[in-house]
């Protein structure tokens, strides 16, 4: 029977592009589904450090491996969302020698370059280390820009004739006897781009194999077919500060804890992470208490975070998995390694895998795994390339900077936008077209935030994710509704309405965790911005009602 | 040795300037000092009393109707009915030809940048000509390189508000900028001086090829908008020259910041505090204060640093305007919401999780975050005792109402000002 795919990937997170690429790339037929935009699900909401493994030294060395080795080849092939800072392993007086030595012992066993540095010296590093600060492990840990690099996936994906439809949530696994051969999706607005506005439709895709990659929602899409997949989320919080206190990724040399790290990503710092296991990884609650403990605990180690601002707070849910019968019952316990789950050999259901556990970093090395077992199913003999084939806007990042103009923009403006475009920069900056500043903070221009429309349609998250527009200090206060302009003419009035409604409120509810001090004096700015100039509060174009416009005053009254 | 004066106003925003200059108007010796540069260059330019009610009923037709069902607490409530009609008389004192609107009770609806009305008791004279309340057909004029205006946009934007009357708009070049990030300030300076520009069909001046350009789009308009940039310190001559040029009335789309509006009505107001001669110091911050010894505290004298000198400021009467959460006149911790120059009481739930609520438009606790105070204005502490004898608050500085949903932060910043300005100078005289 014609089936309307080789291969479906459910899940638009970096597992999920990641095996939409490499199989595109291989000469298969993809068709990828993702339920929100992408990187909506896990990938979106991590602390974006690359590791180098120093994480797992001691605890998981086989994962340590593996974060080395991905490491060293997603500098290569993602240059453009890679920021080498470089990582320490901080060692306070309080914390234990013994694990100090293991974890240097563990790094060299890994293949980790590992330095030790005095406390004077990691001092130098890192002005803002606590003064009484006891000595640092210097490993190769980056700050990687999540967003920018499943996107890259995703458009190289397309490239190769993959069909990537966002918005399009599974609503059933089609299932004939033992053999799974598709599903049906629900798409918001009609298949294609996301048009805010538009009647939603359903589709049912048909696949010679589906691959179930959604990570801490594969329990859910394995329920549709009676599949148990023992899942387990646990969710972590990030804090994000407005400004870089370190340039370098901090780690806390000692075993196991909750706020324990601060990344430096782009022009912020972010703070993590707590580890709790969570029922629905859609419905969970995020607690004040996580975010003070942030600020509370690792000002230990960079005193200044005590009294800095943050910007908002977000939480990720982790697709931990162990199989059944280990029985760990602390989350922070589970293995980060992943599992190929398939389900032929294991239930007796054929036509799909579902891919668990892992973690960002080693994402390429889990989509080539997985795409070496989906081959083997359908007897396909390419081989995998994309450890070796840059991503879109990473190839010849060097040899371009050096040619490459400001495209009369400020330097910094410039400079900000070819970090984020890597080699795509000439391509989306080049206009003869005035082109202004959308976003200050982030020093987003026009043609970025078209080139982001273009990919993604009215959904001004996903331009958000691509453009980095509305993610700084004033969190879209000023920004939101320039963006939303930027939609017309494509898109009518009504829909861009919508479009900044749901964009503002996205803003606002990370924001929520970040009341007080100056930050709660930026949202009561935004809020009056919008509120009493704009009037987007009470605005009759979106009421009910209809204003009697001859009972007020019409001016003319006073001539 | 002090510096002494009768009314001292801290903060420089319109609740302060207001009361200064009522202050002065009973003959009381004031001084001004401020520290951060005013919110009004954020804010329209626009003088709204009161849009919608608390419960958001609107928007409102005759906004002093609804003054008498404010609850307990809201600032008009505190000063009643009437001192909001002498402040806003006032005000159109002091601002003469440059506001109107105050020939009627009636609110006006004003187009804004983002395209919808916001309903105001006064309004600059630049916006007069395009009220929505007026039912001309319009064109709307938006800038290439001005991205915070989209005229076509706002213009659909407009009928979808159900505006009685046909809008277009049109996007176009500006003669004369040639930077994609020229500040707003260049453009109303290239019209202020009718710089010379160079066109395709060659040299004349900013006005004559911005009228040139607009002509070729208009049709059977009788009024066009152009976003709050037409001039600064000349605005009258270049609108003026504008609509001579174009044979239609020409008027201003209020802007988000930094808004010129706002910046204008700055600089009046600054003007008549040198009329008035109300000493003004700007820059500094008031970073201490000492009462005396007796009964109910009263302050002696605040202490300004004055580029790391402490200056000792005494005065009879003080009058705090330091603004809200935005203008920092309101601060807060993880813990704690307060008011940092007296520590005066402000009202909050101890969990931070209950200062605000989910849906970013609702009832949102934190946007009424401020002081209480008596009739008089006098800040009073937990136990409804008055903070300090001879100390009155105005403007966003004070609590219980949420100027943003109910359209009534300039209204409650004139009629609280001019209270407190005068209640000091009458005090400080006797």
């Amino acid at each position: 029977m014609a089936r309307d795919t080789e291969v479906l990937v459910l899940g638009g997170g970096s597992t999920g592009c990641g095996i939409a690429r490499d199989l595109a790339m291989r000469g298969l037929e993809v068709t990828l589904v993702e339920r929100g935009t992408l990187t909506d699900g896990t990938t979106g909401r991590m602390h974006g450090l690359l590791h180098s493994g120093g994480r797992y030294a001691v605890s998981d060395q086989a994962s340590a491996t593996e974060c080395i080795q991905e490491n060293e080849i997603l500098r290569e092939i993602a240059g453009h969302c890679v920021e080498e800072t470089g990582g320490l392993f901080v060692q306070r007086p309080e914390d234990p020698d013994d694990y100090f030595r293991e974890k240097l012992e563990g790094c060299r066993e890994c293949g980790i370059p590992a330095r030790v540095l005095s406390g004077s010296e990691a001092r130098e590093v890192e002005p803002y280390l606590a003064d009484d600060v006891k000595r640092a492990i210097e490993v190769p840990d980056g700050a990687v820009d999540p967003f920018r690099l499943c996107v890259a996936n995703a458009i190289d994906a397309e490239t190769h004739g993959a069909r990537i439809e966002t918005r399009a949530e599974v609503v059933d696994l089609l299932r004939d006897d033992d053999d799974i051969y598709g599903v049906e999706v629900r798409h918001e607005s009609g298949p294609g781009k996301h048009t805010h506005a538009t009647a939603g439709t359903t589709e049912k895709i048909t696949a010679e194999y589906v691959v179930n990659a959604t990570g801490a929602w594969a329990g859910q899409i394995g329920a549709m077919a009676n599949l148990e997949i023992a899942v387990r989320p646990s969710k972590g919080v990030m804090t994000i500060m407005n400004v870089r206190q370190v340039d370098t990724v901090i780690n806390r040399c000692r075993p196991k804890g909750d706020a324990d790290i601060v990344v430096p990503h782009e022009t912020t710092a972010i703070l993590g992470t707590t580890d709790e296991e969570v029922a629905d990884p859609d419905d969970y609650p995020e607690e004040q208490w996580e975010v003070d403990a942030m600020i509370d605990t690792l000002s230990d180690l960079v005193p200044i975070l005590a009294e800095a601002r943050t910007i908002r707070s977000f939480w990720g849910v982790r697709p931990l998995y162990e199989p059944p019968g280990t029985g760990t019952q602390d989350p922070t316990d589970i293995t980060r390694d992943f599992f190929l789950l398939d389900h032929a050999e294991r239930d007796g259901v054929s036509g799909m895998a579902s891919i668990v556990g892992g973690k960002f970093t080693t994402y390429r090395m889990m989509a080539e795994q997985i795409s070496d077992h989906v081959c083997e199913k359908l007897g396909v003999t390419a081989t995998c390339a994309t450890a070796d084939e840059p991503l879109p806007g990473s190839e010849n990042v060097e040899i371009l900077e050096a040619g490459m103009d400001d495209f009369g923009l400020r330097s910094p403006v410039a400079r900000r936008s070819k970090q984020r475009l890597g080699s795509r920069a000439r391509d989306v900056l080049e206009t003869d077209e005035p082109n202004p500043v959308i976003c200050q903070c982030e020093g987003v221009t026009r043609a970025e935030i078209r080139d982001g429309i273009s990919q993604s349609g009215t959904d001004l998250n996903a331009v958000r994710i691509r453009t980095r527009a509305s993610m700084g200090n004033c969190q879209g206060g000023f920004c939101c509704q320039t963006m939303a302009n930027e939609l017309h003419p494509t898109y009518d009035e009504e829909t861009i309405r919508e479009a900044l409604d749901e964009l503002f409120q996205e803003r606002w509810k990370g924001e929520r965790h970040a009341l007080w001090g100056e930050q709660l004096s930026q949202a009561m700015l935004n809020y009056a911005l919008h509120a009493t100039t704009m009037n987007r509060d009470r605005d009759p174009a979106s009421e009910s009602s209809t204003v009697d416009f001859a009972a007020f005053d019409d001016g003319r009254g006073a001539q | 040795m002090a510096i002494e004066d009768d009314v001292l106003v801290v903060g420089g925003g319109l609740a302060g300037t207001i009361a200064a200059l009522a202050a002065a108007d009973e003959s009381a010796r004031v001084r001004l000092v401020s520290y951060k540069q005013s919110t009004l260059r954020h804010a329209s330019g626009l003088v709204d009393v009161l849009g919608y009610t608390p419960a958001g009923d609107g928007p409102l037709v005759d906004p002093f109707d609804a003054l008498a069902d404010l609850p307990e607490g809201h600032p008009y409530e505190r000063v009643g009915n009437e001192a909001v009609r002498e402040a806003l008389s006032f005000f159109d004192g002091i601002a003469g030809d440059a506001y109107e609107g105050g020939h009627t009770d009636a609110n006006a609806l004003v187009p804004t940048h983002g395209g919808t009305v916001k309903p105001t008791a006064r309004y600059p004279g630049s916006t007069a000509a395009g009220l929505a309340s007026d039912d001309r057909d319009t064109l709307l004029v938006g800038f290439e390189t001005l991205p915070d205006f989209e005229a076509p946009l706002a213009a659909a934007h407009l009928e979808a508000a159900g505006a009685p009357f046909v809008a277009r708009g049109v996007t176009v070049q500006f003669p004369g900028i040639v930077r994609d990030d020229a500040k707003v300030t260049r453009y109303a300076h290239l019209l202020d001086h009718d710089e010379v520009v160079a066109t395709a069909t060659g040299e004349t001046t900013a006005r004559a090829a911005l009228a040139e350009t607009v002509r070729a789009h208009l049709e059977d308009e009788t009024r066009v908008g152009f976003p709050a940039i037409l001039g600064d310190d000349r605005a009258d001559a270049v609108r003026a020259d504008l609509a001579d040029r174009l044979g239609v009335d020409v008027f201003e789309v209020p802007m988000g910041p930094p808004s010129l509006p706002g910046m204008r009505l700055e600089e009046l107001l600054y003007a008549a505090l040198e009329d008035a001669g109300v000493r003004v110091t700007t820059g500094v911050p008031v970073v201490d204060y000492e009462t005396d010894d007796g009964g109910i505290e009263r302050i002696d004298h605040v202490v300004v640093d004055r580029n790391g000198t402490e200056i000792p400021h005494r005065a009879d009467q003080y009058v705090l305007a330091t603004g809200g959460l935005v203008g920092k006149g309101v601060r807060s911790e993880r813990e704690r919401v307060f008011e940092p120059i007296f520590d005066c009481h402000v009202p909050h739930p101890a969990d931070r999780y209950d200062w605000f609520v989910d849906d970013v438009f609702g009832d949102q606790p934190y946007a009424r975050f401020g002081l209480p105070v008596d009739r008089e204005l006098r800040p009073l502490d937990a136990d409804d005792d008055l903070e300090f004898e001879n100390l009155r608050a105005a403007g966003a500085v004070l609590g219980g109402y949420d100027f943003a949903a109910e359209k009534s932060g300039s209204g409650v910043s004139l009629a609280t000002g001019y209270v407190a300005g005068q209640r000091a100078g009458t005090e400080a005289g006797r």
